[in-house]
This record gives C-alpha cells, sequence and structure tokens, in this order.
C-alpha cells in the first residue's frame, strides 16, 4: 500500500515535470540563460507548484497527524550554516552544466539517452557520498 | 530557443506542488526529490524504503503515461557529452543532499513553508546555475 500510493504521487509529480516542460534539460538552460535564449516558462512552474503547496500545507498541517503515521516528518534545521551554502553551490554549478536537477533526470532513465544513464548512476552516486560524509559510515541494518 | 508555455507551465507546476500537498497529507513527508532518492541506497534507518522506491518508480514511469495519453513523443534534449554528464551528476547528488534539498525540497516543499533556509538554498543554487550558464554558454560557448 505505501508503495501503491507513492507511485501514484510519484506519478503525478512526473506527469507534473513532463507537463511543464521542466523534465526537458534544453528548457531548463534557456532558463537559465539571461543573457541569451531566455524562456521564462520555468518561473510558472515554481510559480504554480509553491502556491499549491503553500495552501495545500496549511490545510494539512491543521492535523494531528498524517493519514498513515503518527506525525508529521517536518525539516527542523532552521540555521543558516555552511551546508545550507556550499551544498547548493554545488547542485547549482551541476544543474548549469548539465540542465538536471535530481527530479528530472529521474524521468529521463527511460528514454534511455546516454547522458541521462551516465547522469543518473552519478547522481545516486553523489548523494550516496553526501550521505556517507554526513551521517557516519554505513551500519547494518538490524530492523 | 524553446517556446514559451505559460500555462503548460504552470499547470504542470500545480500538479507537483498537488503532489507534494498529497504526500504530506498520506504520510507527512516532504517531497524532496534528492531526499527520496538519496535514502534508497544503505544506510536505510526507517521504514520508508518501499515508500521512496515508489516516488522514484513513479517518477521513471511518468513519461510514458504522458505518451500513452497523448501518443506524443516527449522533449528531451539531454546533452551526449559523457564526461560532462558525469562530473555533472556527481555535483547535482552530492550538492543537492550535503545542503538537504534541491529544486523540490528547497525551492517548491522549502519556500511553500517559508524556510529562510530555503529561500537562501533557492537563491544560492539559482545564481550558481546562471553564472555557469552565463559561463559555458556565452564566455567560453561550450
Amino acid at each position: 500500500m505505501p508503495f501503491l500510493v507513492n507511485l501514484a504521487l510519484g506519478l503525478l509529480f512526473g506527469v507534473g515535470l513532463v507537463v511543464s516542460g521542466m523534465s526537458d534539460p534544453a528548457k531548463v538552460l534557456n532558463f537559465l540563460d539571461f543573457f541569451g535564449t531566455w524562456d521564462p516558462s520555468l518561473a510558472f512552474v515554481m510559480g504554480g507548484a509553491v502556491v499549491v503547496a503553500f495552501f495545500g500545507y496549511r490545510l494539512v498541517l491543521s492535523r494531528n497527524r498524517p493519514m498513515v503515521g503518527s506525525t508529521f516528518h517536518l525539516p527542523t534545521k532552521r540555521d543558516i550554516d555552511a551546508r545550507v551554502t556550499v551544498g547548493p553551490a554545488i547542485f547549482g554549478f551541476g544543474w548549469g552544466l548539465s540542465g538536471f536537477c535530481p527530479g528530472p533526470a529521474l524521468t529521463a532513465v527511460g528514454s534511455g539517452t546516454t547522458g541521462a544513464l551516465v547522469f543518473v548512476p552519478a547522481m545516486l552516486a553523489g548523494m550516496w557520498l553526501a550521505r556517507l560524509m554526513a551521517e557516519g559510515k554505513p551500519q547494518i541494518a538490524r530492523t | 530557443m524553446t517556446e514559451f508555455t505559460p500555462v503548460a507551465s504552470l499547470l504542470g507546476g500545480m500538479m507537483i506542488g498537488l503532489s507534494a500537498v498529497l504526500l504530506m497529507l498520506w504520510e507527512g513527508r516532504v517531497a524532496g526529490i534528492s531526499g527520496i532518492a538519496g535514502r534508497l541506497l544503505p544506510p536505510w534507518r526507517d521504514g520508508a524504503f518501499l515508500s521512496r522506491l515508489g516516488f522514484v518508480a513513479g517518477l521513471v514511469a511518468a513519461p510514458f503515461a504522458v505518451m500513452a495519453f497523448t501518443g506524443q513523443a516527449i522533449a528531451q534534449t539531454v546533452s551526449g557529452n559523457v564526461p560532462l554528464m558525469i562530473a555533472a551528476g556527481l555535483l547535482v547528488g552530492f550538492g543537492s543532499v550535503w545542503g538537504n534539498g534541491c529544486t523540490s525540497g528547497h525551492g517548491v516543499c522549502g519556500l511553500a513553508r517559508l524556510s529562510a533556509r530555503s529561500l537562501v538554498a533557492t537563491l544560492v543554487f539559482m545564481g550558481v546555475a546562471i553564472v555557469t550558464v552565463f559561463v559555458t554558454r556565452h564566455l567560453i560557448g561550450a
């Protein structure tokens, strides 16, 4: 059941990426190219997503708990530390080189293009490395 | 050039926002793709592996759903420069997890929660990406 519900929600998210054009690196790079072939479309993607999430979160978070589980898992960090500037700077550099951020990259796996097929494993490796550095060495799961 | 698509982009963006809201309603989690994908690999510390696998499977399947519905191919112009794409993948993966979020976790969910941390993160990755595109397209003409 958690798998199927999340499959549906991932599908909705991914269809949103495709419909909006965000899944196309060419469109993303043109959005980032203020001084060239600028395509402002992606401002509408973020605008639409943020407005819906802003009002939707207010409704949902007025509940005591989510539908499954006992509590909402909201990010608790509030301080502006080095990680929240260094991390996004590294991410932004890779995003500007490729036009891929994590969601759109995953929607491109099925296309079978070489670029996507090498990008996604490299991305997962980078994510894993960052987690290991942040959380310590992997432990054998006992649960 | 790519075509300016305000209506489709707004509609797609609203679907992304709706997905994030429903994920919060269902299991109380933020729809951050770097967080979801990054935790598919060990160590697995909570019981949400199947949820995350489902969400990622939905993302991978999405273009096929759209193609089946519209009968048209999806435009995805992906660079074939293998060393560049490997380097970019490592940077995107490492940076997004190190900074606790990417375009979705900080740029959508974080801004919707009015998080100052996410606003800083979003301004930094947008700024660096814009400078990167300026340098690669207009200074060194890659």
